[in-house]
């Protein structure tokens, strides 16, 4: 009943929703609501940001404050199972230098609902995922004598994987260039050639060999969460785990945020950006805004590719030569420049501090002409 | 199986304006296209919903402070 008093009042949705359930809550008539939702738009009106003010070193500040206060401690069990991720400070600079290999990859995968509430059947799908190698369901000895590998695998171990001895014999011909045949339940490789360090690299090449799963999955932990059964794994790579059946890919995420940018674009790529780095600073006891991370992440994004904050990235991008050069490589920067022959405008702020000028910023952003001759 | 990128918890709405809506919008928001943040072509999201270069995006984002907050890229 109070939508139509909005129109003349456009709040953002949130706070909408909250006035109108505090005004229905009680029971306000329509004139008295529409002076409460006047006297409302006037306070947010007064604390909207104001143009020309420097956002962007708020957010600096509002960032870097509580990061001094960080640990440096790089490793912890988190809460979720007993995989290792890294936290904290480096955690942080992971994220906002967009590493494309973070030092702990991890994915959290939901199961479609058939999947989820079974465990067996979440396990079934773990297995589809982590990644087997022959040494995990096999033994492999080496027979120097006849320059051979013996492959022996292990019943039980396939039988837990849900694989057959077909499975192993089918991967190792396909990857092994050497003769492969099988032999009273053992698969022999016979080196042709009688080399001693071809024989140790084929012998290393099979051991590592996956036969089933996704290579870049080393483990997968099933946990219980709520009424559904959800799959944390070490190592990512979502473009594969998307298509794997009984992934409810829509659910399904990576903290590495390289790929999230590849896999689902950029907007999603900013998503990820704000989700894990408030994360990162909320597991520490940190309370920043979202505000400023969310600046952050749309100067990451701006360009339509994922960019750092940095010298390869946003920093190094900016339009003045002072400015870059008061960041990094000062020397390397200001070479480059005049080989280049480039010209600084003073535009912006860093630039005007160094020449020491008033800078384009609050009261120095205003410029005031005078009419001569107009009315007295 | 084929599924839809735009399905994902972490990916906004996307739609493709028209040549209209596009005029319309920068005679509003009083900006230049190139002002405008952008989003590649190639960008899976942008594939998705066909867009070509020179074309504007409408993105409708879950935020967390405004509830719904609407923005605008442009296709490079």
């Amino acid at each position: 009943m109070y939508e139509e008093i909005f129109k003349d009042y456009p709040l953002p949705e949130e706070l909408k929703k909250e006035i109108v359930e505090e005004l229905e809550r009680r029971k306000v008539d329509k004139k008295t609501a529409k002076k409460i939702i006047e006297k409302c738009y006037e306070v947010y009106m007064k604390n909207l940001m104001e143009p020309g003010e420097a956002a962007g070193i708020v957010a600096a500040q509002s960032i870097g404050e509580p990061g001094t206060q960080m640990t440096m401690r790089t490793f912890h069990y988190a809460g979720v199972a007993e995989i290792n991720v890294t936290l904290g400070l480096p955690r942080l600079i992971e994220i906002l230098d967009v590493r494309k290999n973070p030092s702990t990859p991890m994915m959290t995968i939901r199961l479609l609902p058939e999947y989820a509430k079974d465990r067996e059947k979440a396990r079934e799908v773990a297995n589809r995922i982590e990644a087997t190698t022959v040494n995990d369901v096999a033994d492999i000895a080496t027979d120097l004598r006849n320059m051979r590998i013996i492959v022996t695998p292990d019943p039980k171990a396939l039988e837990k994987k849900d694989l057959k001895f077909a499975d192993v014999l089918k991967k190792v011909e396909k990857s092994v260039k050497e003769e492969v045949f099988e032999e009273d339940g053992k698969i022999i490789i016979q080196i042709k050639e009688p080399s001693y360090k071809k024989l140790m690299d084929t012998f290393d090449k099979v051991r590592k060999l996956v036969i089933a799963g996704i290579k870049e999955i080393k483990r997968v932990i099933i946990r219980k969460e709520g009424d559904e059964y959800v799959l944390y794994t070490e190592g990512s790579n979502l473009k594969k785990v998307m298509k794997v059946k009984g992934v409810d890919f829509t659910r399904t995420i990576t903290n590495n945020i390289y790929e999230i940018y590849e896999v689902l674009g950029i907007e999603a790529a900013r998503n990820a950006v704000i989700n894990e780095a408030l994360a990162t600073l909320e597991e520490q006891g940190l309370e920043v805004d979202v505000r400023h991370i969310m600046l952050v992440a749309d100067a990451m994004t701006a360009d339509g590719e994922l960019k750092q904050i940095g010298r390869h990235g946003v920093a190094g991008e900016k339009q003045s030569i002072l400015a870059r050069a008061a960041f990094e490589m000062t020397v390397n920067n200001l070479l480059e420049a005049s080989v280049r022959g480039e010209v600084d405008k003073l535009n912006g702020i860093t630039e005007n501090i160094i020449v020491g000028q008033p800078i384009k910023l609050g009261t120095g952003d205003v410029e005031l002409v005078l009419k001569l001759g107009g009315s007295k | 199986m084929k599924f839809k990128l735009q399905d994902h918890i972490l990916v906004p709405k996307h739609e493709l304006l028209s040549k209209e809506e596009a005029e319309e919008l920068l005679k509003i928001l009083g900006v230049r296209k190139e002002d405008l943040p952008k989003i590649r072509a190639d960008d899976p999201i942008a594939k998705e919903i066909g867009a070509k270069p020179g074309d504007i995006v409408r993105i409708i984002r879950e935020s967390k402070t405004a509830g719904r907050s609407v923005v605008y890229r442009l296709v490079i």
